[in-house]
Protein backbone atom coordinates (compact mmCIF):
# COMPACT_ATOMS: atom_id res chain seq x y z
CA UNK A 1 0.00 0.00 0.00
CA UNK A 2 1.28 3.50 -0.36
CA UNK A 3 1.08 6.51 1.54
CA UNK A 4 -2.02 7.93 1.35
CA UNK A 5 -3.87 4.48 1.36
CA UNK A 6 -2.65 3.82 4.78
CA UNK A 7 -2.42 7.37 6.06
CA UNK A 8 -5.40 9.03 5.83
CA UNK A 9 -4.51 12.32 8.09
CA UNK A 10 -0.81 13.42 8.11
CA UNK A 11 0.10 16.66 10.19
CA UNK A 12 3.60 18.37 9.96
CA UNK A 13 4.51 21.37 12.19
CA UNK A 14 0.77 22.12 12.69
CA UNK A 15 0.56 25.58 14.43
CA UNK A 16 -2.70 27.67 14.67
CA UNK A 17 -1.76 31.17 16.65
CA UNK A 18 -4.56 33.90 17.70
CA UNK A 19 -3.67 37.35 18.75
CA UNK A 20 -0.40 38.72 17.69
CA UNK A 21 3.10 39.62 19.34
CA UNK A 22 2.24 40.29 23.33
CA UNK A 23 -0.95 38.72 23.07
CA UNK A 24 -0.30 35.68 20.80
CA UNK A 25 -1.74 32.46 21.95
CA UNK A 26 -0.32 29.39 20.33
CA UNK A 27 -3.55 27.09 20.41
CA UNK A 28 -1.76 24.33 18.61
CA UNK A 29 2.01 24.36 18.58
CA UNK A 30 3.73 22.39 15.89
CA UNK A 31 1.87 19.34 16.09
CA UNK A 32 2.81 16.44 14.15
CA UNK A 33 0.25 13.39 13.51
CA UNK A 34 -0.65 10.92 11.63
CA UNK A 35 -4.26 8.83 11.85
CA UNK A 36 -4.27 5.49 9.82
CA UNK A 37 -7.14 4.70 7.67
CA UNK A 38 -9.64 3.02 9.74
CA UNK A 39 -8.00 4.06 13.34
CA UNK A 40 -10.16 5.38 16.38
CA UNK A 41 -7.63 8.04 17.72
CA UNK A 42 -8.78 9.68 21.29
CA UNK A 43 -7.10 13.29 21.94
CA UNK A 44 -7.54 14.36 25.62
CA UNK A 45 -6.26 17.16 27.79
CA UNK A 46 -7.92 19.69 29.72
CA UNK A 47 -9.97 22.73 28.64
CA UNK A 48 -7.90 25.13 26.04
CA UNK A 49 -5.16 22.52 25.19
CA UNK A 50 -5.63 23.12 21.93
CA UNK A 51 -7.63 19.87 21.06
CA UNK A 52 -10.50 21.38 19.70
CA UNK A 53 -8.66 23.68 17.52
CA UNK A 54 -6.52 20.68 15.96
CA UNK A 55 -10.16 19.08 15.25
CA UNK A 56 -11.21 22.10 13.69
CA UNK A 57 -8.16 22.28 11.42
CA UNK A 58 -7.97 18.59 10.65
CA UNK A 59 -11.89 18.89 9.25
CA UNK A 60 -11.11 22.16 7.01
CA UNK A 61 -13.23 24.41 9.63
CA UNK A 62 -10.12 26.67 10.50
CA UNK A 63 -7.06 27.30 8.52
CA UNK A 64 -3.48 26.42 10.06
CA UNK A 65 -1.33 29.48 10.59
CA UNK A 66 1.53 27.04 9.52
CA UNK A 67 2.65 23.63 8.53
CA UNK A 68 1.17 21.21 6.12
CA UNK A 69 -2.10 19.04 6.47
CA UNK A 70 -2.78 16.10 4.11
CA UNK A 71 -6.30 14.71 3.93
CA UNK A 72 -6.01 11.36 1.81
CA UNK A 73 -2.84 12.12 0.35
CA UNK A 74 -4.25 15.58 -0.62
CA UNK A 75 -2.87 18.80 0.83
CA UNK A 76 -5.44 20.66 2.44
CA UNK A 77 -3.74 23.37 4.07
CA UNK A 78 -3.64 25.70 1.39
CA UNK A 79 -7.50 25.20 -0.33
CA UNK A 80 -9.50 28.04 -1.25
CA UNK A 81 -12.62 28.47 0.63
CA UNK A 82 -14.66 27.04 -1.90
CA UNK A 83 -12.60 23.87 -1.74
CA UNK A 84 -12.65 23.75 1.82
CA UNK A 85 -16.14 24.04 2.13
CA UNK A 86 -15.94 20.82 -0.55
CA UNK A 87 -13.85 19.17 1.58
CA UNK A 88 -15.94 19.38 4.62
CA UNK A 89 -19.19 18.32 2.74
CA UNK A 90 -17.86 15.62 0.96
CA UNK A 91 -14.42 14.08 2.90
CA UNK A 92 -15.46 14.63 6.48
CA UNK A 93 -18.28 14.62 8.80
CA UNK A 94 -18.80 16.41 12.24
CA UNK A 95 -20.03 15.35 15.26
CA UNK A 96 -20.69 18.47 18.33
CA UNK A 97 -21.30 18.08 22.06
CA UNK A 98 -24.05 20.11 21.78
CA UNK A 99 -25.55 17.86 18.40
CA UNK A 100 -26.14 21.18 16.74
CA UNK A 101 -29.25 19.96 15.16
CA UNK A 102 -31.53 22.00 13.62
CA UNK A 103 -34.66 22.39 15.74
CA UNK A 104 -37.31 22.55 13.53
CA UNK A 105 -36.28 19.91 11.14
CA UNK A 106 -37.17 16.32 11.91
CA UNK A 107 -34.40 13.87 12.38
CA UNK A 108 -35.15 12.84 9.44
CA UNK A 109 -34.93 16.19 7.46
CA UNK A 110 -31.62 16.53 9.53
CA UNK A 111 -30.22 13.81 8.13
CA UNK A 112 -30.92 14.17 4.66
CA UNK A 113 -29.65 17.61 4.64
CA UNK A 114 -26.19 17.40 4.08
CA UNK A 115 -27.07 14.86 1.47
CA UNK A 116 -29.26 17.40 -0.50
CA UNK A 117 -26.45 20.56 -0.15
CA UNK A 118 -24.11 18.19 -1.24
CA UNK A 119 -26.14 17.84 -4.48
CA UNK A 120 -27.95 14.62 -3.98
CA UNK A 121 -31.58 14.02 -5.83
CA UNK A 122 -33.95 14.18 -2.79
CA UNK A 123 -35.04 10.61 -3.82
CA UNK A 124 -31.49 9.73 -2.70
CA UNK A 125 -31.27 11.60 0.26
CA UNK A 126 -34.28 10.36 2.01
CA UNK A 127 -33.35 6.95 1.02
CA UNK A 128 -29.82 7.45 2.86
CA UNK A 129 -31.12 9.26 5.47
CA UNK A 130 -33.58 6.47 6.25
CA UNK A 131 -30.63 3.80 6.78
CA UNK A 132 -28.93 5.85 8.61
CA UNK A 133 -31.47 6.16 11.41
CA UNK A 134 -32.13 2.12 10.95
CA UNK A 135 -28.31 1.75 11.46
CA UNK A 136 -28.01 4.46 14.34
CA UNK A 137 -31.30 2.38 15.77
CA UNK A 138 -33.87 5.28 15.45
CA UNK A 139 -36.09 4.13 12.47
CA UNK A 140 -38.98 4.75 14.26
CA UNK A 141 -38.24 8.29 15.47
CA UNK A 142 -37.35 9.46 12.38
CA UNK A 143 -40.45 12.02 12.15
CA UNK A 144 -39.75 13.44 15.61
CA UNK A 145 -38.10 16.55 16.10
CA UNK A 146 -35.21 17.26 17.98
CA UNK A 147 -37.17 18.66 20.78
CA UNK A 148 -38.84 14.99 21.21
CA UNK A 149 -35.77 13.52 21.40
CA UNK A 150 -33.11 12.05 24.97
CA UNK A 151 -29.92 13.57 24.45
CA UNK A 152 -28.36 10.03 23.67
CA UNK A 153 -31.10 10.18 20.62
CA UNK A 154 -29.95 13.70 19.17
CA UNK A 155 -26.86 12.55 19.44
CA UNK A 156 -27.40 9.65 17.22
CA UNK A 157 -29.24 11.77 14.86
CA UNK A 158 -26.34 13.92 14.26
CA UNK A 159 -24.13 10.87 13.99
CA UNK A 160 -26.16 9.74 11.41
CA UNK A 161 -26.09 13.22 10.11
CA UNK A 162 -22.10 13.47 9.88
CA UNK A 163 -22.66 9.66 7.79
CA UNK A 164 -24.78 11.26 5.20
CA UNK A 165 -22.25 11.86 2.73
CA UNK A 166 -20.09 8.73 3.57
CA UNK A 167 -17.20 10.70 4.83
CA UNK A 168 -13.80 9.05 4.95
CA UNK A 169 -13.53 10.38 8.53
CA UNK A 170 -15.50 11.59 11.26
CA UNK A 171 -14.17 14.12 13.73
CA UNK A 172 -15.89 13.83 17.49
CA UNK A 173 -15.65 17.13 19.28
CA UNK A 174 -17.02 16.25 22.97
CA UNK A 175 -19.22 13.63 21.89
CA UNK A 176 -20.36 12.83 25.19
CA UNK A 177 -20.02 15.78 27.06
CA UNK A 178 -23.82 16.58 27.54
CA UNK A 179 -25.13 12.65 28.33
CA UNK A 180 -25.45 10.63 30.85
CA UNK A 181 -23.77 7.02 31.97
CA UNK A 182 -26.81 5.35 29.73
CA UNK A 183 -26.49 7.65 26.92
CA UNK A 184 -22.76 7.62 26.74
CA UNK A 185 -22.67 3.80 26.27
CA UNK A 186 -24.91 3.74 23.08
CA UNK A 187 -22.98 6.52 21.37
CA UNK A 188 -19.62 4.46 22.51
CA UNK A 189 -21.38 1.26 20.65
CA UNK A 190 -22.47 3.46 17.94
CA UNK A 191 -18.82 4.48 17.23
CA UNK A 192 -17.67 1.22 17.96
CA UNK A 193 -19.76 -0.17 15.20
CA UNK A 194 -18.57 2.34 13.09
CA UNK A 195 -15.10 2.03 13.60
CA UNK A 196 -15.66 -2.02 13.44
CA UNK A 197 -17.24 -1.35 9.46
CA UNK A 198 -13.54 0.82 8.66
CA UNK A 199 -14.37 4.44 9.64
CA UNK A 200 -11.82 6.55 10.81
CA UNK A 201 -12.53 8.33 14.01
CA UNK A 202 -11.08 11.15 15.85
CA UNK A 203 -12.42 12.01 18.87
CA UNK A 204 -11.40 15.20 21.00
CA UNK A 205 -12.49 14.73 24.75
CA UNK A 206 -12.82 15.04 28.48
CA UNK A 207 -14.53 11.56 28.87
CA UNK A 208 -12.08 8.58 29.86
CA UNK A 209 -14.97 6.19 28.44
CA UNK A 210 -14.26 7.70 25.13
CA UNK A 211 -10.53 7.53 25.20
CA UNK A 212 -10.55 3.94 26.64
CA UNK A 213 -12.31 2.39 23.94
CA UNK A 214 -9.94 3.92 21.22
CA UNK A 215 -7.31 2.46 19.91
CA UNK A 216 -4.94 5.16 20.53
CA UNK A 217 -5.21 8.00 22.80
CA UNK A 218 -2.97 11.12 22.49
CA UNK A 219 -2.51 13.42 25.79
CA UNK A 220 -2.89 17.17 24.56
CA UNK A 221 -1.41 20.44 27.09
CA UNK A 222 -0.62 23.77 26.16
CA UNK A 223 -0.95 23.08 21.95
CA UNK A 224 1.54 20.38 21.98
CA UNK A 225 1.24 16.40 22.91
CA UNK A 226 2.68 15.50 25.66
CA UNK A 227 2.22 11.48 25.77
CA UNK A 228 1.10 8.49 23.49
CA UNK A 229 -0.67 5.56 24.59
CA UNK A 230 -1.70 2.38 22.73
CA UNK A 231 -4.65 0.76 24.20
CA UNK A 232 -5.37 -1.77 22.14
CA UNK A 233 -4.73 -4.99 23.21
CA UNK A 234 -4.15 -4.92 27.07
CA UNK A 235 -5.12 -6.14 30.17
CA UNK A 236 -7.40 -9.49 30.29
CA UNK A 237 -9.33 -10.89 32.75
CA UNK A 238 -9.68 -8.36 35.49
CA UNK A 239 -13.63 -7.85 35.19
CA UNK A 240 -14.06 -10.45 38.09
CA UNK A 241 -11.33 -8.63 40.69
CA UNK A 242 -12.46 -5.09 39.26
CA UNK A 243 -16.48 -6.19 40.43
CA UNK A 244 -15.03 -7.86 43.81
CA UNK A 245 -16.09 -11.29 43.06
CA UNK A 246 -12.72 -12.41 43.27
CA UNK A 247 -12.97 -16.07 45.29
CA UNK A 248 -11.79 -15.08 49.26
CA UNK B 1 -17.97 -13.67 46.73
CA UNK B 2 -19.73 -12.89 50.03
CA UNK B 3 -21.49 -16.54 51.63
CA UNK B 4 -24.97 -13.88 52.48
CA UNK B 5 -25.07 -13.57 48.62
CA UNK B 6 -25.77 -17.10 48.30
CA UNK B 7 -27.85 -17.16 51.35
CA UNK B 8 -30.18 -14.39 50.50
CA UNK B 9 -30.72 -16.04 46.60
CA UNK B 10 -31.62 -19.50 48.67
CA UNK B 11 -34.55 -16.72 50.26
CA UNK B 12 -36.54 -16.60 47.06
CA UNK B 13 -37.41 -20.21 47.28
CA UNK B 14 -35.48 -23.76 48.37
CA UNK B 15 -33.30 -24.38 45.19
CA UNK B 16 -30.66 -26.74 43.63
CA UNK B 17 -27.28 -25.56 43.21
CA UNK B 18 -27.25 -25.68 39.79
CA UNK B 19 -30.64 -23.20 39.49
CA UNK B 20 -28.70 -20.81 42.14
CA UNK B 21 -25.81 -21.13 39.55
CA UNK B 22 -28.01 -20.33 37.00
CA UNK B 23 -29.71 -17.07 38.29
CA UNK B 24 -26.13 -15.58 39.80
CA UNK B 25 -25.07 -16.19 35.66
CA UNK B 26 -28.01 -13.95 34.94
CA UNK B 27 -27.40 -11.41 37.45
CA UNK B 28 -23.55 -10.91 36.40
CA UNK B 29 -23.42 -11.70 33.06
CA UNK B 30 -20.13 -11.96 31.42
CA UNK B 31 -18.42 -11.79 35.11
CA UNK B 32 -20.42 -14.90 35.93
CA UNK B 33 -18.41 -17.01 33.05
CA UNK B 34 -15.46 -16.26 35.05
CA UNK B 35 -17.02 -18.16 38.10
CA UNK B 36 -15.49 -20.71 39.16
CA UNK B 37 -18.54 -24.02 39.08
CA UNK B 38 -17.60 -24.93 42.36
CA UNK B 39 -17.60 -22.00 44.50
CA UNK B 40 -21.78 -21.97 44.46
CA UNK B 41 -21.09 -25.29 46.09
CA UNK B 42 -18.41 -24.91 48.33
CA UNK B 43 -20.67 -22.27 49.96
CA UNK B 44 -23.41 -24.09 50.10
CA UNK B 45 -21.62 -26.41 52.17
CA UNK B 46 -20.30 -23.61 54.72
CA UNK B 47 -23.72 -22.76 55.12
CA UNK B 48 -25.17 -26.02 56.03
CA UNK B 49 -22.15 -26.22 58.59
CA UNK B 50 -22.99 -22.62 59.82
CA UNK B 51 -26.40 -24.27 60.24
CA UNK B 52 -27.66 -21.58 58.05
CA UNK B 53 -29.09 -23.86 55.46
CA UNK B 54 -30.36 -27.74 55.36
CA UNK B 55 -30.16 -30.15 52.53
CA UNK B 56 -32.96 -32.22 51.23
CA UNK B 57 -33.33 -34.31 48.60
CA UNK B 58 -36.16 -33.53 46.39
CA UNK B 59 -39.13 -35.58 46.01
CA UNK B 60 -39.37 -37.93 43.25
CA UNK B 61 -35.94 -37.86 42.24
CA UNK B 62 -32.30 -39.25 42.03
CA UNK B 63 -30.46 -38.58 45.16
CA UNK B 64 -27.84 -35.68 43.81
CA UNK B 65 -30.94 -33.51 43.45
CA UNK B 66 -30.30 -31.58 46.50
CA UNK B 67 -32.68 -29.25 47.30
CA UNK B 68 -31.05 -26.54 49.74
CA UNK B 69 -33.87 -24.43 52.07
CA UNK B 70 -33.31 -21.47 54.86
CA UNK B 71 -33.20 -22.80 58.28
CA UNK B 72 -34.54 -19.79 60.79
CA UNK B 73 -30.92 -19.03 61.46
CA UNK B 74 -30.56 -18.39 58.15
CA UNK B 75 -33.38 -16.23 57.38
CA UNK B 76 -32.35 -14.15 60.00
CA UNK B 77 -28.89 -13.62 59.14
CA UNK B 78 -30.37 -13.00 55.50
CA UNK B 79 -32.26 -9.96 56.87
CA UNK B 80 -29.18 -8.69 59.09
CA UNK B 81 -26.97 -8.56 55.91
CA UNK B 82 -29.39 -6.80 53.72
CA UNK B 83 -29.48 -3.81 56.30
CA UNK B 84 -25.70 -3.83 56.32
CA UNK B 85 -24.12 -0.48 55.20
CA UNK B 86 -20.88 -2.45 54.24
CA UNK B 87 -19.06 -0.85 51.27
CA UNK B 88 -15.77 -1.90 49.81
CA UNK B 89 -12.88 0.23 50.79
CA UNK B 90 -10.80 2.38 48.21
CA UNK B 91 -7.77 1.38 49.84
CA UNK B 92 -5.87 4.83 48.04
CA UNK B 93 -3.40 5.67 50.51
CA UNK B 94 -0.77 3.27 49.02
CA UNK B 95 -0.37 4.74 45.93
CA UNK B 96 -1.13 8.44 47.50
CA UNK B 97 2.27 7.26 50.08
CA UNK B 98 4.13 5.70 47.14
CA UNK B 99 4.15 9.14 45.59
CA UNK B 100 5.27 10.75 48.50
CA UNK B 101 7.79 8.31 49.15
CA UNK B 102 9.31 8.20 45.25
CA UNK B 103 9.28 12.01 45.49
CA UNK B 104 10.89 12.83 48.96
CA UNK B 105 13.74 9.83 47.85
CA UNK B 106 13.94 11.09 44.26
CA UNK B 107 13.76 7.72 43.27
CA UNK B 108 11.38 8.26 40.48
CA UNK B 109 9.50 11.08 39.17
CA UNK B 110 5.98 11.26 40.67
CA UNK B 111 4.18 12.44 37.54
CA UNK B 112 5.61 9.29 35.75
CA UNK B 113 4.29 6.73 38.58
CA UNK B 114 0.56 9.12 37.77
CA UNK B 115 1.08 8.24 33.87
CA UNK B 116 1.57 4.57 34.52
CA UNK B 117 -1.07 4.27 36.45
CA UNK B 118 -3.30 5.63 34.14
CA UNK B 119 -2.70 3.76 31.50
CA UNK B 120 -3.29 0.83 33.79
CA UNK B 121 -6.93 2.17 34.96
CA UNK B 122 -7.45 2.88 31.14
CA UNK B 123 -6.81 -0.63 29.65
CA UNK B 124 -9.05 -1.68 32.60
CA UNK B 125 -11.95 0.82 31.63
CA UNK B 126 -11.60 -0.45 28.31
CA UNK B 127 -12.21 -4.15 29.13
CA UNK B 128 -15.19 -3.17 30.92
CA UNK B 129 -16.55 -1.00 28.20
CA UNK B 130 -16.12 -3.88 26.23
CA UNK B 131 -18.01 -6.17 28.09
CA UNK B 132 -20.42 -3.43 28.76
CA UNK B 133 -21.12 -3.05 24.85
CA UNK B 134 -21.40 -6.38 24.64
CA UNK B 135 -24.93 -6.69 27.02
CA UNK B 136 -28.05 -6.02 26.09
CA UNK B 137 -29.76 -2.84 27.05
CA UNK B 138 -32.18 -4.17 29.37
CA UNK B 139 -29.38 -6.71 31.37
CA UNK B 140 -28.67 -7.16 34.65
CA UNK B 141 -25.25 -7.28 34.59
CA UNK B 142 -25.37 -3.67 32.59
CA UNK B 143 -25.95 -2.45 35.55
CA UNK B 144 -22.91 -3.87 37.55
CA UNK B 145 -20.72 -2.73 34.99
CA UNK B 146 -22.03 0.42 34.94
CA UNK B 147 -20.94 0.63 38.59
CA UNK B 148 -17.46 -0.29 37.95
CA UNK B 149 -17.28 1.67 34.92
CA UNK B 150 -18.05 5.06 36.96
CA UNK B 151 -15.62 3.74 39.73
CA UNK B 152 -12.77 3.79 37.22
CA UNK B 153 -13.79 7.04 36.02
CA UNK B 154 -13.96 8.19 39.79
CA UNK B 155 -10.41 7.13 40.12
CA UNK B 156 -9.02 8.42 36.90
CA UNK B 157 -10.46 11.89 37.92
CA UNK B 158 -8.46 11.42 41.21
CA UNK B 159 -5.72 10.56 38.92
CA UNK B 160 -6.01 14.11 37.05
CA UNK B 161 -5.87 15.72 40.44
CA UNK B 162 -2.30 13.92 41.78
CA UNK B 163 -1.45 14.66 38.34
CA UNK B 164 -2.48 18.22 38.67
CA UNK B 165 -0.58 18.69 42.47
CA UNK B 166 2.65 17.03 41.70
CA UNK B 167 3.09 19.20 38.32
CA UNK B 168 3.01 22.49 40.93
CA UNK B 169 5.38 20.41 43.17
CA UNK B 170 7.95 19.43 40.39
CA UNK B 171 7.91 23.14 39.11
CA UNK B 172 8.99 24.42 42.36
CA UNK B 173 11.36 22.08 43.07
Amino acid sequence: MNEPEKVLVRAQGLRKEYGRQGGLVRAVNSVDLEVARGEALAIMGPSGCGKSTLLHLIGGLDRPSAGELWLAGRRIDRLSERELAGLRRHEVGFVFQAYHLMDELTAQENVELPALLAGRSPGEARRRARQLLDQVGLAERADHLPSALSGGQRQRVAIARALANEPQLVLADEPTGNLDSAATLEVLRLFEALHAAGLTLVIVTHDERIAATADRLISMRDGTFVDETHLAGGTRGNLVDLAGLGSE
Amino acid sequence: MQQEVVLAMLAKEPSQGYQLRARLDRALGPLGEAMNDGQVYVTLGRLEKAGFITRRVAAGTSTDRKLYELTPAGQERVTEWLSEVSWPKPDLAEFHLKLIAAAQAGLADPIGIVDMQRRELLRRLREVERAAMAESEHSDAGLLLEGIVLRLQADLRWLEACERVWTEWRSKS
